[in-house]
C-alpha cells in the first residue's frame, strides 16, 4: 500500500509544524516572563534604532510611491463616476487601516526579521549563544526581549510616517496628475477618516512587530550548523512573518473593523 | 570539585557518551584525550549544564547540577569559566567589552573598576592595550587569548578548555599551554582541558583522562599514562594507524 506511506509523511510534516509553532509559544512565553525584570534599557535602545529608525528610509520610500500609485489608479475611475471628492478620505483611510501597516510589516520583515535572524543565527553556528549562556546569561532575556520590545514600539512608529507619507504621495498626485482640488482632498480626508481607522493600525502593526521578533528570534535561535544554516534560517524567517502578517491582518481587520 | 558519576549522554537516537566517572580535584588540571568524535567536547557541555545527560550525576562544587533548572545553574556558572574551541567571542563587541561583559552581567562593579580588571586580566594574557581592537581583528591564537581573559574575568573556580591548542602553530600552542598552567598557578583554578596534541596534554596534565568511543578507557597522570598497557592509549598517544604497530616494533627490536 503506497497510502500508508503517504499519510505517514504528511502526519510527520503536521507533528513537525505543531512542534514549532509550539516552540514558538514557548519562546514568547518565555519573552513575557522575562519582562519581570527590567529589560536592559542600553540594548533595547540600541535595537530600536537598529531595527526602527533605521528602516524609515526605505518604509518611507515603499509608502510614498504605493500612495501615488493608489492615488493615480481610483482618481481616474472614481472621476469618471462623479466621486472625485471621495479619493482624499479613500485613500488616508486605506492608509491607515491596511495599507501602511501591512506594507511596513512586510518591509520590516524583510529588513528588520531577515537582520535579527542572520545575527542571532551566525551567533548560534559560532557557539556565540553557548558563550552565553556558560556566562550565566540568558539568551532570550538578553537577545530576545530587547528585539521583541524594539519591535513592538517602533513599528507603529514607522506606520505613523507611513500613514503621512503615503497620504502626502495621493495628495501630490491627486493635485498634479489627476487634476483634484487641494480643498477637495483634504475635506474629504477629514470627512470620511477617523481616528479609529489610524489607531487600528497602529495595533495591527504592534502585533506585526510582535511575529517579525519573535520569528525572527526563534530562527536564528534554531539555525542549523554552518553558513548554509544561516541563509536557510533567514529565508524562513521572513517568508513566515510575512505568511503571519497576512494572515493575522485579516483577523485583525475583523475583530478592529467589523 | 567535578564529579561525573554513571554519566551518560545521546544526541537523539546516537548514544554520545557511556558510563562516564570521573572526579577533577580542586586546582587540578585534568586533560581528556581522545579522538575526534569520541565525545570530549560533550563531557564539557555537559559539566557547565549546556547539555543534560541522559543518565547519571554531575556534581559541581557539591551541588548536583544535571536536574538543574536554568536559573539555578546560572548560578553555578558564575563561578566557572569556559574557553571554546573557535573563542566564541562577541563579534559584534570590542575585545575590552568582551572581557567586561560578565563583570557587567554579574557584578555591581563601576566602568573605572571593570576597565582595571579588563586591563590586569588583558595584561595576563599577554594581550596589554588591545581593548578597542574588534574580534575580526585578531589572530586565531589572539582569540583564543581574549577568549581565556574573558573566561577568568569573573574569577571563576573552575576554567573548562575546550581543544585550546587547536588550529594554533607550534609556540603559540605552548603559549597557550603556559597561559592555562599560569591561570592555575596565580587564580588556583581546577582546570579541565579537552584535547588531542599529546605534547599539550603531556606537558600541562597533572591527570589524563583517555576517552574513546564515548567511554572512558584509562585515567591516570602522566608517567602512568605513557606507561599504560593498553593497545589504544598507546595508539593515541604515539599517533600510530593501528594498534598492532605496538607488537611489531616491540618484536622487531627483540
Amino acid at each position: 500500500m503506497a497510502l500508508v506511506p503517504f499519510l505517514e509523511t504528511i502526519g510527520r510534516l503536521i507533528i513537525r509544524y505543531l512542534e514549532s509553532v509550539g516552540k514558538v509559544l514557548l519562546l514568547l512565553g518565555a519573552s513575557l516572563a522575562q519582562l519581570r525584570r527590567r529589560p536592559d534599557m542600553g540594548q533595547v535602545l540600541r535595537q530600536m534604532a537598529h531595527l526602527g529608525a533605521d528602516s524609515l528610509p526605505i518604509v518611507l520610500l515603499t509608502m510614498l510611491f504605493t500612495g501615488m500609485v493608489m492615488t493615480m489608479q481610483i482618481s481616474h475611475e472614481f472621476i469618471k463616476y462623479g466621486a472625485q471628492s471621495s479619493v482624499g478620505g479613500v485613500v488616508a483611510i486605506a492608509m491607515g487601516r491596511e495599507l501602511a501597516p501591512v506594507l511596513a510589516g512586510i518591509v520590516a520583515a524583510g529588513r528588520v526579521g531577515a537582520a535579527i535572524t542572520a545575527e542571532i543565527g551566525s551567533m548560534k553556528v559560532t557557539e556565540q549563544i553557548d558563550a552565553l549562556r556558560v556566562m550565566a546569561t540568558d539568551p532570550v532575556a538578553y537577545l530576545v526581549v530587547p528585539r521583541l520590545i524594539a519591535c513592538v514600539f517602533m513599528l507603529p512608529v514607522l506606520v505613523v510616517f507611513a500613514d503621512v507619507i503615503g497620504t502626502v504621495g495621493g495628495y501630490a498626485v491627486a493635485t498634479a496628475y489627476a487634476g483634484i482640488g487641494s480643498y477637495t482632498f483634504t475635506h474629504s480626508i477629514k470627512v470620511f477618516a477617523v481616528v479609529n481607522d489610524v489607531t487600528g493600525g497602529l495595533i495591527k502593526s504592534m502585533v506585526f512587530g510582535a511575529i517579525i521578533a519573535i520569528i525572527g528570534c526563534y530562527k536564528g535561535l534554531t539555525t542549523a550548523e554552518g553558513a548554509e544554516g544561516v541563509g536557510r534560517a533567514t529565508t524562513g524567517s521572513v517568508v513566515t512573518s510575512m505568511i503571519l502578517i497576512f494572515v493575522s491582518n485579516y483577523f485583525l481587520s475583523y475583530i478592529l473593523y467589523r | 570539585m567535578i564529579k561525573l558519576a554513571n554519566v551518560a549522554a545521546a544526541f537523539g537516537e546516537k548514544q554520545v557518551l557511556q558510563d562516564i566517572n570521573l572526579e577533577v580535584a580542586e586546582g587540578e588540571i585534568m586533560v581528556i584525550i581522545g579522538p575526534s568524535g569520541s565525545g570530549k567536547s560533550t563531557i564539557l557541555r555537559l559539566m557547565i549544564g549546556l547539555l543534560k545527560p541522559t543518565a547519571g550525576e554531575i556534581w559541581i562544587n557539591g551541588r548536583e547540577i544535571s536536574r538543574m533548572a536554568e536559573d539555578e545553574l546560572n548560578a553555578i556558572r558564575r563561578h566557572m569559566g569556559m574557553v571554546f574551541q573557535y573563542s566564541a567571542l562577541f563579534d559584534s563587541m570590542t575585545v575590552g567589552d568582551n572581557v567586561a561583559f560578565g563583570l557587567r552581567q554579574h557584578t555591581a562593579l563601576n566602568d573605572a573598576e571593570i576597565a582595571k580588571t579588563v586591563r590586569r586580566k588583558l595584561r595576563m594574557v599577554g594581550l596589554t592595550g588591545q581593548e578597542r581592537t574588534m574580534p575580526s581583528e585578531l589572530s586565531g591564537g589572539m582569540k583564543k587569548r581574549v577568549s581565556l581573559a574573558r573566561a577568568i574575568a569573573i574569577d571563576p573556580e573552575i576554567v573548562l578548555y575546550d581543544e585550546p591548542t587547536a588550529g594554533l602553530d607550534p609556540i603559540m600552542s605552548t603559549t597557550i599551554d603556559r597561559l592555562i598552567c599560569s591561570t592555575r598557578r596565580l587564580l588556583g583554578v581546577t582546570s579541565v582541558v579537552v584535547t588531542h596534541h599529546m605534547s599539550s596534554a603531556f606537558s600541562i596534565a597533572d591527570r589524563i583522562a583517555m576517552i574513546s568511543g564515548g567511554r572512558i578507557i584509562e585515567v591516570g597522570t602522566v608517567s602512568e599514562i605513557k606507561q599504560s598497557s593498553n593497545p589504544l592509549v598507546q595508539q593515541f598517544i604515539h599517533g600510530w594507524v593501528n594498534s598492532g604497530q605496538i607488537a611489531r616494533r616491540r618484536s622487531s627490536k627483540t
